[in-house]
């Protein structure tokens, strides 16, 4: 069954079309990135996905569910550009959230959140605040909460926009390893062209004015016997993300 | 614990320069005050005007009604009237506090109602006190429950209520909307409903909001606890007590400033009594984010 099925999506906010067209199928363990310039509508065909707003028109399947029914039924992670810690709670706890949310008991969340601590290599500071980590380690506690529920789709919206270029660099491997491991289908909104490229086993690109989709360029998703550094230094990454620049170029003369 | 020391310490040496500066004006300005031409400028030093610190001390130990050898003394009547007064107004604090949180969590919930409530709220706070006072007294006395009769220190604690209330509900208020809207659409993410929300995101966050507003609330119900006694003409509590003072002020003054440092203690007292929640509720305390 497909992670994500968009046909001919539509979302206008009063005068401004947001979104027009839009068809999309993700496969289950995809890795999709969203790219364009500001007010393509990227963000908000995420939170179409993430039934955080309403489309105008069209169908949306999650799973095969409502984007409503597999919001209540937690198919989805989500991590946004802000972290999002509440800092009144220590790092572990931050990840038990969700399932502190939706009356897991204590001793459960808690195994369940030491295993996903592991997996973004945090298990030693489970007990720490969120304001004693840098940024990248706060993304990752997100990550970390957004995986909580076991989702067999996580939802990004530029999460590693506020990070520094070698900490954005280290994300990614981390991030392309944390998917391979979940299997989980991952939606990415992205500004950085490498970033998409890297990632993503397909880079869609966007256009505003209204929101369409122009292009979908094969991204260099590394395989499981493949190093990301390597990738970065390959032909067939600069290729492609020759070939992103131009679709970009093309539908923003 | 370096700081709290610290904060002692300190609180210690600005009594202790309070009361040097108070004999040094005595000491220095001459007993008259100061006079240029018909305007006085500096009000009179003498012993009636400003008594000398040991002699309020000393009257502490009076006793209050002169020559009964067996009545109680000055300072156990200030006591006892600061304890009385104390408990009001920490009902007060209570009563005001528990309304304040239920308005702005519904003004919270409903937008409308926090637009239409809100100017209300502020308003209600420049009604001078006194003229309510009555009024109050007056409808109370009316109400009977269940064989219980109202009684004057009720009318005394909604008095204090009504003041303690305001910086609780707008503290509070702020407090609940201080959550980013990204932290509320994580929520709704989550499928998280309104009380699961309110539960996890908008009380804790509310709280470094609250503490400041409930510290204010802890004066203002000791202020209003102590104008209402008066206005009520309730009796126990400090507020009869520099009432009656005052009135034997220009024969005794020292014994007005007992009553007035009575009031003061009782306003360390409060002050104290929410510094303990500061404490209990320290892991909410720091920023939101």
């Amino acid at each position: 069954m497909n992670a994500v099925l968009l046909s001919g999506v539509q979302k206008r906010f009063g005068e401004v079309h947001a979104l027009d067209g839009i068809d999309l199928e993700i496969a289950a363990g995809e890795f999709v990135s969203l790219i364009g310039p500001s007010g393509c509508g990227k963000s908000t065909l995420l939170r179409v996905v993430a039934d955080l707003e309403q489309p105008t028109s069209g169908t949306v399947e999650v799973g095969g569910k409502t984007p409503h029914r597999a919001r209540l039924d937690q198919d989805y992670g989500i991590a946004f550009q802000q972290a999002g810690l509440l800092e009144w709670r220590s790092v572990v706890e931050n990840v038990e959230l969700p399932l502190h949310v939706h009356g897991v008991d204590k001793a459960k969340r808690r195994v369940r959140a030491t295993e996903l601590l592991k997996l973004v290599g945090l298990d030693e500071f489970a007990g720490s605040r969120p304001s004693e980590l840098s940024g990248g380690m706060q993304q990752r506690v997100a990550i970390a909460r957004a995986l909580a529920p076991s989702p067999r789709l996580l939802l990004m919206d530029e999460p590693f926009g506020a990070l520094d270029e070698m900490t954005r660099e280290r994300m990614q491997a981390e991030l392309l390893r944390i998917a391979r491991e979940t299997e989980a289908a991952v939606l990415f909104v992205t500004h950085s062209i490498p970033e998409a490229v890297v990632l993503s086993d397909r880079v869609v690109v966007m256009s505003p004015r209204p929101g369409r989709i122009t292009e979908v360029v094969t991204g260099e998703r590394p395989g499981a016997d493949q190093d990301v550094d390597d990738v970065r230094e390959s032909g067939a990454f600069f290729a492609a993300i020759t070939a992103v620049r131009e679709a970009l170029r093309k539908g923003h003369p | 614990m370096v700081g709290r020391a610290r904060t002692l310490v300190a609180a210690v040496a600005a009594f202790v320069l309070l009361v040097v500066a108070w004999e040094l004006v005595k000491l220095v300005l001459p007993d008259d005050g100061v006079v240029i031409g018909d305007t006085r400028i500096l009000p009179h030093t003498d012993d009636s005007a400003m008594p000398h610190v040991w002699t309020v001390l000393g009257k502490l130990f009076e006793p209050e009604v002169a020559g009964a050898a067996d009545a109680r003394t000055v300072g156990a009547a200030v006591a006892s009237g600061a304890l009385f007064t104390l408990g009001l107004a920490l009902g007060g604090l209570v009563l005001g506090g528990v309304l304040g949180m239920l308005l702005a969590l519904a003004m919270q919930r409903f937008g409308l109602l926090e637009r239409a409530a809100l100017p209300y709220v502020v308003a209600s706070q420049t009604v001078p006190l006194i003229a309510i006072a009555p009024l109050v007294a007056g409808w109370g006395g009316k109400i009977a429950i269940m064989g219980w009769s109202w009684q004057p220190w009720a009318s005394v604690m909604v008095i204090s209520s009504y003041l303690a209330f305001f910086p609780i509900a707008v503290g509070m208020l702020r407090g609940l909307n201080a959550p980013d809207k990204s932290d509320v659409e994580l929520f709704r993410t989550l499928a998280a409903g309104w009380w699961t929300t309110l539960l996890r995101l908008r009380l804790p966050a509310s709280v470094p909001f609250l503490l400041p507003a409930v510290r204010l609330a802890a004066a203002a119900a000791v202020v209003g606890a102590i104008v209402a006694e008066i206005s009520t003409g309730t009796r126990g509590g400090i507020g009869r007590l520099i009432i009656e003072y005052a009135q034997s002020a220009t024969g005794d003054p020292s014994r007005l400033y007992t009553a007035i440092l009575g009031a003061a203690a009782l306003g360390l007292v409060a002050a104290g009594a929410v510094g303990l929640l500061d404490v209990g509720l320290r892991r909410y305390r720091g920023s939101v984010r």
